[in-house]
């Protein structure tokens, strides 16, 4: 989609803002040590991981800073960070 | 109608027939007499303008560029520490793509403080993405500020211009004007249909943020607007003198170029004195001609090239220095140049009002033929 002239944008939502692509690091979960406590899904600063079953959390790429907060946190250690270019 | 009148009043009288809706500035040496004018013509109501009475130059653009955002044709003029506190919003008017018309009143820069003219507070914005022209007298001055609102409005353009004239030089100074008519005028400038503009009742934000996979194409836009601004000057030129009798179909204009094989290149109103100086130098039998520069940015890198593809020796004249390094126009000419076998020299001079005359462009014209330049030429050797 070609740019706006001006940079100019109509009001919309923050989501219409992609930011995952600032990060460095991305979260990996292994779904093995999780305990289903869910500790990263409110951790997360931009509220991008979502439950999607029974101890299946999925971080959204298209918004994951690569802060690391929920890998910090998470009591299973089930979440590590990697680098996102080798 | 030709008048004989003081260099602000015709940039005022100019700025009149543009028909400017919202003028906002701050009165500042050597500009103030334009922006004095052009309040009185609207408190007689010659001018139907909203003047936005501003407490600095900041405010001054900041409120053109709500203006233009909004839809209207903006006008503004400054100098030298003015134009540095408008620094940031210059930026932002040439991002947002608003075709602001803004008269220089060329001004060194502090400090020291000086209130004289040269060139320094116009290039120090050369990086800012607004088109700059430099007029050599007060006609090209007055006639400058119609074609730059022809080529801003252009939705293939819609950038910001400065329309420099050399402050006191030029600002101060009386010369017979031929003033068009409103009739010719409108002829020439149809109104301000903008691009887009902040409207309540379709709300749209200018000049959003760009993440890293963003910013870098905003830019190449950015810089291939100008690039198109080339093309626009040259349009917009001819038809202005197809309208005026004045032809400004170039960015560049040459003077005895044909068989010269010195060039000096110049900007602004030292090119009278080049001129003169030629005359006297070709009666000696010194085949000197002169380039004047007249629209800065975009640069007319290819057009210098082909109009030098004879010439023997450049001297570049610069009444302003990019310190560490060269005369901003010497630079440009350089790069212009680069594989050619062509000598090019800078000279910068004339900073802070010092006067330029005839002898000295002779006495440059010797220098560079004995290969020697890229100085600064009339330093008072017993200060140092």
């Amino acid at each position: 989609m070609p740019l706006n002239i001006g940079c100019t944008a109509r009001p919309g939502k923050g989501r219409d803002n992609k930011t995952g692509s600032w990060r460095v690091f991305y979260p990996i979960f292994e779904k093995e040590k999780c305990t289903g406590c869910g500790i990263c899904t409110l951790i997360c600063p931009e509220g991008c991981i979502e439950e999607k079953g029974e101890k299946d959390y999925v971080p959204d790429l298209e918004y994951c800073k690569g802060c690391g907060l929920c890998a910090e946190e998470c009591p299973g250690e089930a979440i590590t960070m990697e680098k996102e270019e080798k | 109608m030709k008048e004989i009148l003081e260099g602000s009043h015709a940039v005022a009288e100019a700025t009149r027939l543009c028909r400017p809706e919202v003028i906002a500035a701050y009165p500042i040496t050597p500009q103030t007499h334009i922006v004095e004018a052009l309040a009185q013509m609207v408190a007689d109501c010659r001018l139907q303008s909203e003047y936005i009475c501003v407490e600095s130059e900041f405010s001054a653009l900041s409120a053109c560029l709500g203006a233009s955002a909004a839809g209207s044709r903006t006008y503004s003029a400054t100098t030298s520490q003015g134009l540095a506190l408008m620094f940031e919003v210059c930026f932002n008017a040439a991002g947002m793509r608003l075709p602001i018309v803004m008269t220089i009143a060329n001004r060194a820069l502090s400090a020291p403080l000086s209130i004289w003219n040269d060139q320094q507070d116009s290039i120090a914005l050369r990086d800012s993405g607004w088109i700059q022209f430099y007029a050599e007298d007060n006609q090209e001055a007055l006639d400058l500020h119609i074609l730059a609102y022809r080529v801003c409005e252009d939705h293939d353009i819609l950038l910001p211009a400065f329309v420099c004239f050399d402050g006191f030089i030029l600002t101060h100074t009386y010369e017979p004007v031929d003033i068009p008519s409103e009739e010719e005028v409108d002829a020439y400038l149809p109104a301000f249909k903008p691009y887009q503009r902040l409207d309540a009742e379709d709300p749209i934000s200018f000049g959003m943020y760009a993440t890293p996979d963003y910013y870098l194409e905003f830019r190449y836009e950015n810089q291939r607007a100008m690039l198109r601004a080339k093309e626009a000057i040259r349009k917009y030129g001819t038809l202005f003198g197809e309208q005026f009798g004045r032809d400004y179909s170039g960015l560049i204009e040459g003077y005895k170029m044909d068989d010269a094989e010195v060039a000096i290149i110049a900007m602004g109103s030292i090119c009278g004195t080049v001129k003169d100086a030629i005359d006297e130098m070709r009666a000696d039998g010194k085949k000197v001609g002169l380039l004047k520069i007249r629209c800065y940015r975009p640069f007319p890198d290819d057009e210098i090239a082909a109009a030098l593809s004879h010439i023997r020796i450049v001297a570049v004249l610069d009444k302003n220095v990019s310190l560490g390094s060269k005369g901003a126009v010497a630079l440009e000419v350089k790069d212009a140049l680069y594989g050619s076998s062509i000598d090019v020299y800078g000279y910068i001079l004339g900073l802070g009002g010092r006067d330029i005359r005839k002898k000295d462009i002779k006495a440059i014209v010797d220098l560079a033929e004995k290969g020697s330049g890229d100085m600064f030429y009339g330093l008072r050797e017993e200060l140092l």
